[in-house]
């Protein structure tokens, strides 16, 4: 590892690469056809080996061109945002926006370094709310308001 | 005069009561969100596309039209006054704009910016007037062939103006172009890449993927950083401005709204890099270029009139030739294909009522926008005071609503999850998530495209090179390519020297 020059073109490189190849074995599938009459897979086949080449570019190039280190990663605040959104996908179905929107907004709360509890819950709580007048009365998006359990769920 | 018989047609339609309703909410919002830093113009649109489903096309079009340039407006007020770019097309103000301010000439700043937004905002509702109908008709000639050779420029010219390296960009475009290829396809009804989940057979949700990508990674990003205290905004001694400052700023204001509206037009333009050519111009001409930085008017009023200009005029090759030049456009096209309308051509003559009025209400938006800013200048500078800890959650919230909300299903959030994911990775990286939206959306009419020109070329691929005007574009798009990556191999051969020696 410590020969590469820059560990972020190459990594991206590899990534772009890793698209293309999947690309093209998916595209495996469908009918490639020829010039004239095009089948489903000709167009995507073509972008798969196109991302293998200029990946595999980017990637080599990467070995040797300017010194250019990694900048730290801090993966916590991204794994709270994306873990509180996923438990609002799971939850709005059977609890309904009020508590789902909630949790989002508290548990998202979390992520940042100034987290205090009680003001997220009073936000999550008062947008909670907002957003049933809003979304749910006002634009009348479906979405059931209260848990499925709870009698009188709209 | 057709001009102004369109025009009049236009003024007719915008000034209804819903359409300036709409346009006021939409530079309302334009302008909160250029206030508030973390939240481009980009992840608002897609946010606020569902709550556009049930609206006219025309009134949609107006209010996420209005977020565009009213963004602009709104960023540049906190680049002024607090130092901080509320959106990119306003960092260069920041420059001068913030020197302005600490030399108590908050207000003339403030004036300055606001007057050369509306009289460039003026001129470019004229050029594209006067632009778009002639270029909407040279449109109509051309064949699958030309419309490939198009988006091929298109593409190209928006990897040559992306920031950073040219090879990620293109590499992202690639990707987006088969992002864009999943779902069923037209032609022969195979189900691609859809992993037998039947939400993938009409493709990606669009809005879920650009909340992910801009909103979701964004947010993330940021919050990785320790967030900035006492923001401390300068203080606003009344808004005035000094004939001889206004005489001064005046050549700058026009030069700056040539530069935006031309820039604007090309492919891959917008309000942001005409701000960073209209900045670089106002020091080349100007008599001693060492006052910029240091507070010189100039070095305000050229790049706000020229963001804004070019904001506007890059309208001109969405709605001619249905080309997105940049991601605001790419989602503007993406709403007006769910209101049923395609991008191109044929919207001026199908739709005159709704490309007139859009132009219109950009008019009567840029007025509410002075007054909405001017006046109300302290209102905006209050709201900096939202702690992005509060703010943050609130725009996760209303994006999984949204992203709920453009089909009524879950799936549409568990796209925006996985692109957010992806996203941060890209941040990462480096790669610009731009490009892969313009490649998303002009996928499957550059395949379609694609298809056409060689079944009526009999599978011959010299289609594209023999015909006049594809090769024109063609050679464009060569030219631009080699005009970007020439000067990027020598900086790198450069520094592997500089290895050696």
């Amino acid at each position: 590892m410590r020969r590469i020059n820059n560990p972020k073109d190459f990594w991206a490189g590899l990534f772009f690469m890793s698209f293309g190849l999947a690309a093209f074995l998916l595209s495996r599938a469908y009918a490639m056809g020829d010039a004239t009459r095009m089948g489903p897979g000709y167009f995507p086949r073509a972008l798969g080996v196109l991302l293998l080449v200029f990946g595999a570019v980017l990637s080599v190039r990467a070995v040797r061109s300017a010194k250019e280190p990694f900048a730290a990663w801090r993966l916590r605040p991204l794994l709270i945002v994306l873990l509180s959104l996923g438990i609002f996908c799971v939850a709005l179905k059977w609890l309904g926006l009020v508590v789902s929107g909630i949790a989002l907004i508290f548990i998202a709360s979390m992520a940042s370094t100034e987290f205090r509890w009680k003001a997220a819950l009073v936000s999550g709580a008062v947008q909670s709310v907002f957003a049933v007048g809003l979304f749910v009365y006002g634009l009348k998006i479906p979405l059931s308001v209260w848990p499925a359990f709870m009698a009188g769920g709209r | 005069m057709d001009l102004l018989a369109n025009l009049a047609l236009g003024f007719g339609v915008a000034v209804t009561p819903i359409n300036l309703l709409y346009a006021f909410i939409g530079v309302l919002v334009g302008t909160l969100i250029g206030v508030l830093p973390g939240i481009g113009p980009v992840a608002t649109i897609a946010m606020l596309l569902p709550t556009t489903y049930a609206l006219p096309p025309v009134t949609a079009l107006i209010m996420l039209a209005g977020i565009y340039y009213g963004a602009s407006y709104g960023g540049s007020t906190t680049a002024i006054l607090v130092n901080l770019p509320g959106e990119m097309s306003s960092v260069v103000t920041v420059l001068d704009g913030h020197q302005m301010a600490l030399q108590g000439r908050a207000g003339a700043a403030l004036c300055v910016a606001a007057l050369g937004s509306l009289f460039a905002g003026c001129v470019s509702t004229f050029v594209i007037a006067a632009f778009a109908p002639p270029l909407a008709e040279m449109a109509l000639s051309f064949d699958a062939a030309e419309y490939f050779s198009l988006m091929v420029l298109g593409l190209v010219s928006a990897i040559a103006l992306a920031h950073g390296s040219v090879l990620k960009a293109v590499l992202m475009t690639m990707l987006g172009l088969l992002l864009g290829t999943v779902g069923t396809d037209i032609n022969t009804s195979v189900a691609r890449f859809s992993f037998d989940v039947p939400e993938l057979l009409d493709g990606i949700g669009f809005v879920a993927m650009t909340m992910g990508l801009f909103a979701f990674a964004e947010i993330a990003v940021n919050l990785e950083k320790t967030e900035v205290h006492n923001l401390c905004a300068s203080r606003i001694d009344g808004l005035w401005i000094k004939w001889a400052e206004f005489k001064q700023a005046f050549p700058a204001i026009l030069r700056g709204t040539a530069i935006g509206s031309a820039l604007g037009i090309i492919p891959g333009g917008g309000a942001t890099l005409a701000a960073f050519a209209a900045y670089t111009l106002e020091k080349r001409v100007a008599k001693d270029p060492s006052r910029f930085g240091k507070g010189a008017i100039e070095g305000v009023a050229g790049p706000e009139s020229a963001n804004n200009a070019g904001a506007q005029t890059s309208f001109i090759p969405m709605l001619t030739l249905g080309i997105p030049s940049n991601a605001v456009m790419a989602l503007m096209v993406g709403a007006l294909i769910i209101h049923d309308i395609q991008p191109g051509p044929d919207v001026m003559k199908n739709n005159p009522e709704m490309f007139w009025g859009l132009v219109a209400s950009m008019w009567i938006g840029n007025l509410m926008l002075v007054v909405l800013n001017l006046p109300l200048v302290g209102i905006w500078v209050k709201l900096l005071r939202v702690p992005y800890r509060l703010l943050f959650p609130m725009i996760l919230f209303c994006c999984a609503i949204g992203a709920y909300s453009t089909s009524n299903n879950i799936f549409d959030v568990w796209v925006a999850v996985v692109f957010g994911l992806l996203g941060y990775v890209f941040v990462k990286l480096g790669c610009e998530p731009a490009p892969l939206l313009l490649g998303y959306i002009l996928g499957p009419m550059m395949e379609e495209n694609l298809r056409r020109a060689l079944v009526l070329s009999r599978g011959d691929f010299s289609v594209f090179v023999t015909r006049p005007m594809s090769l024109t574009m063609l050679i464009l798009a060569g030219a631009l390519l080699a005009l970007v990556v020439a000067p990027s191999i020598r900086k790198k051969r450069e520094v592997v020297f500089q290895d050696e020696g």
